[in-house]
């Protein structure tokens, strides 16, 4: 089974250096784009012309875009019970510490920020894919959608 | 300053484990130990006998604990706004997709399950140091308001001190890191 990643990015040029990244380092990884907050959105959510969008098992996110920025993507997948489970991975040009702090805050799972040199970026991919894509455990989209939050412990204890 | 991490584990032969491999793989990191679900707490919130103790830069913890177990330690640091943004490590033997399931629901920042074999365990705890405490950036400002009384970390360190202190002292066994940070 494929292994489904939303990349949020507006830049063209960073999508393409995303891709061939993931061509290189995983060909089992499916890689979707949305080029702005409320593209992600109606990806997410599954509207409109992302009916049949898979659930991602990783979602890359950048923090500047046009439209709605990334702090309130992030701040929205993890409101939101259905997609705070998804692990959401803030992949920005940005060094600030208040864009840190706050992506931590908003309960972004980790934070990078672009190399601007292209070897390090490819290794920068490499490295998310070969952590998130292959070392964690990520949760199970057929449980995420079967089990509420309250009773995400009794499944365990009902076999 | 090295960087800090607490390990909440109940087992002496996992923290033992978890101590001779970070020693390996970067002598640099500070680990400090809590052994049940309160300790952990009450290090975090500097109460009784943690009064000194030093905010983690990471936590890696166990789900199943004495006293209060591990998804109760989660949920009340991802409440606290002052503990919250704690870059949070689930490192346990269970592989059960409910408890991967509740860990992310609960804003786990990730989930690892731990190998039975040494040598698995010890490459665990190379991958977590080469992307956690390495590659990610990890926040740094609340630690210049919170930082121990007497230990003046000006705000300035903030953000180059996890690089300064792998540049100062690993970078001859991190072949990976290639000094991209001296792009910028």
């Amino acid at each position: 089974m494929p292994l489904e990643v939303l990349l949020v990015e507006d830049s063209p040029g960073d999508v393409r250096l995303t891709k061939e990244a993931f061509n290189a380092a995983n060909s089992n990884v499916r890689l979707h784009v949305a080029t702005d907050g409320v593209d992600a959105m109606a990806f997410l959510k599954r509207e409109g012309v992302y009916a049949d969008a898979p659930r991602p098992d990783l979602t890359l996110l950048d923090l500047n875009m046009p439209r709605m920025d990334g702090r309130q993507v992030l701040a929205r997948i993890k409101n939101d019970d259905s997609l705070k489970t998804i692990p959401t991975v803030i992949l920005t040009t940005s060094t600030a510490d208040d864009d840190i702090v706050t992506s931590y805050r908003l309960h972004a799972n980790c934070y990078f920020s672009k190399p601007v040199q292209l070897e390090e970026f490819e290794g920068l991919v490499k490295t998310i894919n070969d952590f998130w894509l292959t070392t964690a455990k990520l949760p199970h989209e057929a449980l995420t959608a079967a089990v509420l939050p309250e009773s995400a412990k009794s499944p365990a204890e009902q076999v | 300053m090295p960087l800090q991490v607490l390990v909440v584990e109940d087992s002496r032969g996992d923290i033992r484990l978890t101590r001779e491999a970070f020693r390996d793989v970067n002598p640099f990191i500070h680990l400090e130990v809590a052994h049940d679900g309160v300790e952990a707490m009450a290090f975090l919130r500097r109460q009784g006998a943690h009064l000194h103790a030093a905010r983690p830069d990471l936590i890696l913890l166990d789900l199943n604990l004495p006293k209060m177990d591990g998804r109760q330690v989660l949920a009340l640091i991802k409440e606290d706004d002052s503990l919250k943004n704690i870059p949070t490590v689930i490192l346990t033997s269970s592989e059960a997709e409910a408890d991967v399931l509740k860990s992310y629901q609960l804003q786990a920042n990730c989930y690892l399950s731990k190998p039975m074999h040494f040598e698995a365990f010890h490459g665990l705890v190379k991958s977590i140091n080469d992307f956690w405490l390495t590659k990610v950036r990890l926040p740094e400002n609340d630690k210049g308001d919170e930082a121990e009384p007497g230990a003046q970390s000006g705000h300035e360190q903030g953000p180059k001190k996890s690089r300064g202190t792998k540049s100062g002292g690993t970078r001859g066994n991190d072949e990976n890191d290639g000094g991209r940070r001296n792009a910028h």
